[in-house]
């Protein structure tokens, strides 16, 4: 199974992204942002990093990259896309997720190991968690906060759209403490928290990251099958 | 323009047209040995090009003839590894299976003072682009920070700065940090020191060189626009030249781009692979003007640029503060006319900018033009390289018998065990020993997925070949308060205790970079401390056999005119590179397990002169810092390195600031496993007592932690090698979880109320 990562300029864990894909059995291919073409993956990863310098607004340049309009067609049909950090901001910023990422509410970045709650584990990218499984992986982020108006969130929670959760203190201000949520159909899901640096023993706080991919790489057996 | 361009015609036709050069920073002699070089006076273009390049920080001229002992130093063992040493951009070392990597340290301290945040980014980026200069693809960052006294108004305004702007460089422009210092002392109140050091990975076949060779090779700036930040002194060169209504009064602190030199990074590494580039040199302190000089004076001398074909930010700048203009994010490569399209494309690609701005040329002159019209035809050499070099005068001050021989000695010390617990608390929870997490965890540390070990471990660990997870360890450590008590110990201690650190971590010490921070070479003191310092870690280094490959030096750290009073501590900052095979088998410093024996290895002794405790508990600096071993550093180290090839230890923490007691909290708050320890044996073998046990300084000193199977073979092995070693204790999670550092028979401190001491201080005073 193909699983395509995006490169924007300023992207940074693009690398680290194609790794996690690799270390879980898939097949990381190298999307770049200048290019409306998806080369024939079977999912796509938007990951961390400064796109475009984050200037204006955090993702909201990357969304206008050629690669965007293909990757919101695709997700649209149905496509497994994750945005992570960066990638989450962008995924908001295109209208594919609800809501909107701001600054941490003590205004400082974070890097740290965060404890979450896998909340919801039928999506694309959580089904190989047990619900309400708890893990550890980093958050790094100046621009973390998760906000939207309480119709939204209520609504959020009411469909099993919020899919992780921040345990041991809130680390950005997010409302709800929420750190990861879905679009309807469960195939797109944005995070906050940084599942590819936790894929590899030494290299990370542990492998608890790896679920992220190893979940849409069944997915994708599954569909095949 | 109000008056006519100073052009070389005009400059020989109008000799005695008067010069700013006194404002320039140059001296009466210095403007006359121009004029000889020259034999007539340089237009103000030419000016400026000199009086930047013969600048303190660019020509070294006050500590030239001090740094030359390096070189005097160095033997053949010691260039085994050593690909490219000091001279270039940065030092390439050999670390096996075809691998190389360059790293240095530089400093950015005066620019931090004046605007923290900026002034810290760009330090964090030039020194990166150094990296990138040689070919390589950084891989990492530490940063090494002094502020003044933790409770002073103006750190409050420094600290958050600075450190956001460390962070805000490096986390954006995606490369882990991975590790460094901070240390408060009032002498840094007016003159923080922010240091900072990339290391960079290359095959050996990528290392490129900074020189322009080859008669019709093409000249090619790239990157960011040239504007008018950091030109500094030349805003005056430039009102004398121009009206009022020209530019006048540029900000001197450089403004920094993460974003624009992330796109560098790709496009240089881009660049290199596709085989594009002759010679590359990237644009740092003194802007074009070194860049130009310096390529010409590596390669074969001539070279001609049109200056008026450079990008500009500001299109109202003068051709003298183009040549001067340190804006961010530049490289200047020579190409083949045969590759300047293919070289295009690329930078094309990433959206970079790139402009041809001349060639390489026949004969020794390097020329540069504006709109035809000549402004600067000087031989390169004479710019890069021919500066003044000063035997400033340095005399060991009288104040230093007084200083030494006020020992700690009179100072009262915690008698009872209860003072040793409160004590060790208050230590724990001190400006210099208090957890730097509120610093760190504002530093990505993950990105790029190869961080192995980070802070708060004793080095920093990063895989470079993600196959064979062959990799590296650096640790950045300096003691301004030992280097204050003896200039010549204490820089040799400080490389000593990043030595340790780097082979506690498990990886064997190649190579050294070192940030020498001092404050005015003209005041004859300070002068001896540097000559002292820098035979002391020369001498250091041969006997380690690790060669320093580069750094920097920083003067003038230095407020005020009250000698050595108004000087910062002399602080030598010194990084040390180690590799390790496999990454995999590094040594974290914290335990993990309980169960496991506690080793202390080496001697203690009362050694509390420029100590932790000395200074914290009573303000106090003096007497002679601990004494230092080099063959026992060597065996210890040795020692630890086995210990992570054959797996004989768990863990590894090296004792250095605020003695035992302070690495067994660190050890114990890396994971919250605890320990007890017995001092009894301890105190018999050193003859010391407890509170000595605890807070001396001695040098050569480790904890290691031993699991049950392994220690017949570990104490075995230090035995063998002749090692001093004593189990003091064992790590213990408690009972019900309740983990704490139990010294025996004397006192017992929770694990929570520790964490608690130690974590609350940087928040409570930097929110």
């Amino acid at each position: 199974m193909k699983v395509g990562v995006v490169t924007f300029p300023g992207s940074l864990d693009d690398g680290d992204a194609r790794r996690a894909v690799t270390l879980a059995g898939g097949e990381a291919v190298a999307l770049w942002h200048a290019d409306a073409d998806l080369r024939g993956v079977d999912a796509v990863v938007l990951p961390g990093g400064f796109s475009y310098g984050d200037y204006l607004r955090c993702g909201a340049i990357a969304r206008f990259a050629p690669v965007m309009s293909e990757v919101v067609r695709a997700a649209e049909g149905g496509m497994p896309v994750l945005g992570i950090c960066n990638g989450f901001q962008v995924l908001c910023e295109s209208h594919l997720l609800p809501g909107a990422l701001v600054r941490n509410d003590h205004q400082k970045f974070v890097c740290t190991d965060q404890r979450l709650r896998v909340e919801q584990t039928g999506t694309a990218w959580t089904s190989s968690f047990t619900a309400g499984q708890e893990i550890t992986i980093p958050l790094k982020n100046g621009e973390g906060g998760f906000v939207a108006d309480a119709a939204t969130l209520d609504r959020l929670e009411g469909e099993g759209r919020v899919v992780f959760r921040y345990l041991d203190g809130n680390p950005n201000g997010s409302l709800r403490d929420i750190a990861g949520i879905s679009n309807e159909r469960g195939n797109v899901v944005g995070l906050m928290p940084h599942p590819e640096h936790a894929v590899e023993e030494l290299f990370g706080p542990g492998l608890d990251g790896l679920g992220l991919f190893t979940s849409v790489l069944s997915a994708g057996l599954g569909a095949i099958a | 323009m109000s008056t006519a361009l100073d052009t070389v015609t005009r400059a020989a036709d109008t000799p005695d047209h008067p010069q700013p050069w006194k404002d320039l920073g140059l001296k009466a002699d210095e403007y006359e040995r121009i004029r000889e070089i020259l034999d007539r006076r340089p237009t103000g273009a030419e000016l400026a090009m000199y009086s930047v390049m013969w600048s303190e920080h660019c020509s070294y001229k006050s500590s030239k003839v001090h740094l030359r002992t390096f070189g005097d130093h160095v033997t053949e063992a010691m260039q085994e590894h050593l690909m490219v040493g000091i001279g270039e951009n940065a030092g390439v070392v050999d670390i096996g299976q075809g691998w190389a990597v360059t790293f240095k340290v530089e400093s950015h301290n005066h620019p931090s003072y004046i605007e923290p945040y900026q002034g810290a980014a760009t330090g964090v980026g030039g020194i990166i682009r150094d990296i990138m200069a040689m070919g390589a693809r950084p891989i990492a960052v530490m940063d090494s920070l002094r502020f003044g006294a933790i409770d002073h108004p103006d750190t409050a305004r420094v600290v958050p700065g600075v450190v956001s702007g460390v962070g805000g460089y490096g986390n954006c422009i995606g490369l882990p940090n991975i590790g460094g210092e901070v240390v408060f002392d009032p002498t840094y109140q007016g003159n923080p020191l922010v240091n900072a050091l990339c290391v960079g990975a290359l095959k050996h076949e990528d290392l490129h060189l900074a020189n322009a060779r080859g008669v019709g090779n093409l000249v090619v700036l790239f990157g960011a626009r040239t504007g008018g930040d950091g030109i500094g002194g030349v805003s005056v060169l430039a009102s004398e030249t121009f009206d009022a209504t020209g530019p006048s009064k540029r900000p001197a602190v450089q403004v920094g781009d993460p974003f624009q030199e992330k796109v560098l990074i790709e496009c240089c590494l881009e660049l290199f692979h596709a085989g594009l580039v002759e010679g590359i040199q990237d644009l740092g302190g003194a802007g074009l003007s070194c860049a130009t000089s310096e390529l010409a004076s590596a390669g074969d001398g001539g070279m001609l640029i049109h200056l008026d074909r450079v990008p500009l930010r500001d299109p109202s700048l003068s051709p003298e503060e183009i040549l001067m203009s340190e804006s961010q994010e530049r490289m200047m490569a020579v190409v083949t006319p045969a590759n300047v399209e293919a070289f295009l494309a690329v930078t094309a690609k990433w959206d970079v900018e790139a402009a041809v701005l001349g060639e390489v040329t026949d004969g020794e002159h390097l020329v540069v033009q504006w709109h035809g019209e000549t402004v600067v035809d000087v031989p390169p050499r004479t710019v890069a390289h021919d500066g003044p070099v000063y035997q400033r005068p340095y005399a060991r001050p009288e104040s230093q018998d007084a200083l030494q021989a006020d020992t700690p000695d009179r100072l009262p010390r915690p008698g009872t065990d209860e003072e040793l617990r409160a004590t060790l608390l208050r230590m724990a929870g001190s400006p210099n020993l208090s957890s730097r997490a509120w610093v760190t965890d504002q530093y990505d540390r993950y990105v790029m997925g190869g961080t192995a070990l980070a802070t708060p471990d004793d080095a920093g660990v990063v895989r470079v070949d993600e196959e064979t997870n062959l990799g590296v360890a650096l640790s950045l450590d300096g003691n301004g308060r030992f280097t204050r008590l003896d200039p010549r110990t204490g820089a040799a201690l400080s490389l000593a205790e990043a030595y340790r650190n780097v082979a506690a971590a498990g990886a064997r010490p190649l190579a050294v970079t070192d940030c020498l921070n001092f404050g005015s070479p003209e005041d004859p003191g300070v002068m001896w401390q540097f000559a002292e310092a820098v035979q002391g870690l020369a001498v250091a280094c041969e006997e380690l056999g690790v060669p320093v490959t580069g750094g920097n030096v920083s003067l003038y750290n230095q407020t005020g005119d009250d000698g050595l009073n108004s000087a910062v501590l002399p602080t030598p900052v010194i990084g040390v590179l180690g590799v390790l095979d496999d990454v995999r088998r590094r040594t974290p410093s914290g335990w993990r397990e309980a169960g496991q024996s506690v080793f202390l290895l080496g001697t203690t002794r009362d050694e509390l002169g420029g100590s932790e405790w000395a200074w914290a508990e009573h303000g106090h600096l003096g007497g002679l810092p601990p004494a230092l071993d080099l063959q026992h550093e060597k065996l210890l180290a040795d020692v630890l390195v086995q210990c992570s090839r054959d797996g004989l230890v768990d863990a590894a923490h090296d004792l250095s600031d605020g003695g035992l007691a302070q690495a067994l909290t660190e050890s114990v708050l890396r994971y919250g496993v605890g320990v007890r320890v017995g001092l009894d044996e301890l105190l018999d073998r050193d003859g010391i007592d407890a509170f000595t046990a605890l807070f001396s300084e001695s040098a050569g000193r480790a904890i290691v932690s031993v699991p049950r199977e392994e220690e017949v073979r570990f104490t075995d092995m230090c035995t063998a090698r002749g090692l001093a070693h004593l189990r003091i204790g064992v790590t213990d999670t408690g009972d019900d979880g309740q983990a704490s550092l139990d010294v025996q028979g004397r006192f017992s401190v929770p694990v929570a109320e520790l964490r608690e001491a130690h974590a609350a201080t940087l928040p409570r005073h930097f929110g």
